[in-house]
């Protein structure tokens, strides 16, 4: 790897990272924007156009907050807890393949921080890592509502991981690929996961939510049974941490979800607009623009999803803890592995017959 | 008994697979939810747009003048004897000779202070009032105030500021409902609002 490679690389990752911020940020007031819409109300709309300096404005009175630490708690786990959960979330930003490529001056570069080739893997370790972050943060506060809090939230995380990781095999299988940008490109054309496993979807969106802690499966945050959950005995700014950490989740699950099943920065009539492009500007500048119309586009299905889960927090109440463990033990398990049988036998038997077929 | 003709009948029999799936409610569930997104907002945008509250509504006191500009109040004090809250401070004074254009009647309030913090704006001071001075104003509320001396409002805030005379278009709850009805069935289409004479 020579120098410019690297620098590349490193500026490709700084801009991943910035940008999950940023919208994890504003993913912030959307959330308020669209519980306000779906309410009938306006939303926030005082601090600047249209509430715009709302994040800012959280973010002040956040670090403005006392930063309390109990006395009895294990202070450096303490503070290492919402350090994990932020680190955690922002790790799996590394693999996403934002767009195609962009080519400057002969370098190829591609719009993904690292090109991985066990991509789908490096993601789910990080996800399962997250519950570290809950499980140190309830365990440190020295506090018996945090740690149940905290082992109501790591067993959710872990039981759904289970069902997702399965409904995620049969897209493996179809790909015979654990590399997202390798997921995406057999995507082109129109053959988006999503038409070929959509019960795999539904178990994967499913699972999702409850490993972002989204409603209908927001059982870690339960003021009325253990106070505020993992998160009781943090203010201030660390309390900030575990929510943005969650809004960071937010995005990286939309994010893979777009990837994994709307195939990722794919469009319809993207062959057509590349040839266009490539005419009018030249192979250079005409790939980039192309390359950026995706991006777009990536970003607007992850926008699309992220908004897909505000408005499913708005519409749907709370699951009761028994009925979410037998949710997912009892019904998206079993459905999962249905799923698998059914992908197996269409690779093994329906694939050579529609390839004979079709030649 | 049936109270209301929304009750339903409960039953714990089985869910069908459609009902267990949750698909099905949770998409209509999620119809439902956009159309409120692009539903028109019932925020009114308070300290730009007021909302237009109705004759009849009560806010801020003021003390009537008549078309001279005399003062209406004879510091009878009956609205502060009918005043529930007791809100309402009054001490009497006589009328002195040459003071004849300042007050109508032969004795005035040379103090009449209402507590703010007291007072529920229940309106039976009005209702009390044989002068017709005492109002609640249907256009304006009390401003929030944060300190404790401007708690009670003496006659400097009370007192109607005759360049700017307090106006509307019933001055009885029974003429704001004649008025209603007249409005309704499209006989009166402008009313001048009047002060009271």
């Amino acid at each position: 790897m020579d120098l410019t490679e690297f620098l590349i690389k490193t500026a490709t990752i700084f801009v991943v990272f910035v940008l999950t911020l940023v919208i994890a940020m504003y993913s912030t007031w959307g959330e308020r924007k669209v519980a306000g819409f779906i309410q009938d109300r306006m939303g926030p709309n005082r601090a600047g156009p249209g509430g715009l300096l709302q994040p800012l404005a959280d973010a002040g009175k956040m670090f403005f907050k006392e930063d309390f630490i109990p006395a009895l708690a294990n202070k450096w786990l303490f503070i290492a807890g919402p350090s994990l959960a932020m680190l955690t979330a922002l790790l799996a930003s590394a693999v996403i393949p934002f767009g195609s490529t962009f080519r400057i001056n002969g370098h190829e570069v591609a719009l993904q921080g690292v090109e991985s080739n066990i991509g789908i893997l490096y993601v789910f370790g990080v996800v399962a890592l997250g519950v570290y972050g809950i499980m140190v943060g309830g365990w440190a506060s020295n506090n018996k509502f945090s740690l149940l809090g905290a082992i109501r939230a790591a067993s959710q995380n872990i039981s759904y991981e289970v069902a997702m990781g399965l409904s995620l095999i049969a897209i493996l299988m179809m790909s015979s690929s654990l590399s997202l940008g390798e997921i995406v490109a057999q995507q082109h054309g129109g053959n988006w996961n999503i038409f070929y496993q959509p019960l795999g979807f539904i178990i994967f969106i499913t699972c999702s939510f409850a490993e972002c802690n989204r409603v209908p499966f927001d059982l870690p945050e339960c003021e009325t049974e253990l106070v505020g959950g993992y998160h009781t005995e943090y203010g201030s700014m660390k309390l900030g941490f575990y929510l943005f950490a969650e809004y960071i989740n937010m995005f990286i699950s939309s994010a893979i979800i777009s990837v994994l099943y709307f195939g990722g920065y794919n469009y319809p009539g993207m062959d057509w607009v590349y040839t266009q492009l490539t005419q009018a500007f030249g192979p250079e500048t005409g790939h980039n623009a192309a390359t950026l119309i995706g991006t777009v586009v990536f970003f607007g299905k992850a926008l699309f999803f992220i908004f897909f889960y505000m408005w499913v927090r708005w519409t749907i109440p709370r699951f009761r803890y028994d009925q979410l463990m037998n949710l997912g033990w009892k019904k998206l398990i079993p459905l999962a592995i249905f799923n698998i049988i059914i992908t197996g036998a269409a690779v093994l038997f329906l694939k050579p017959l529609v390839t004979a077929w079709l030649n | 008994m049936q109270l209301t003709n929304r009750s339903k009948q409960v039953s714990n029999k089985e869910m069908t697979l459609m009902e267990r799936a949750y698909l099905p409610a949770i998409a209509t569930g999620l119809a439902i939810t956009i159309k409120h997104f692009f539903a028109k907002k019932v925020t009114i945008q308070y300290p730009e747009v007021k909302r237009y509250l109705g004759p009849v509504f009560r806010g801020r006191h003021i003390l009537k003048r008549d078309e001279d500009g005399r003062e209406r109040c004879t510091a009878c004090g009956l609205c502060a004897v009918a005043c529930p809250a007791e809100a309402i401070q009054i001490v009497a004074a006589e009328r002195e000779k040459g003071e004849e254009e300042l007050y109508r009647e032969e004795k005035y309030a040379a103090v009449y202070e209402v507590n703010m913090l007291r007072c529920i704006f229940c309106g039976l001071c009005e209702e009390a009032c044989p002068k017709q001075a005492v109002y609640l104003r249907h256009d304006e509320f009390v401003p929030v105030f944060a300190e404790r001396d401007q708690v009670i409002w003496g006659k400097d805030l009370l007192v109607e500021d005759m360049t700017n005379r307090y106006t509307r278009e019933a001055w009885t709850k029974e003429e704001a409902r004649a008025l209603d009805l007249k409005k309704a069935s499209g006989e009166v289409t402008n009313v001048v609002p009047r002060a009271i004479p």
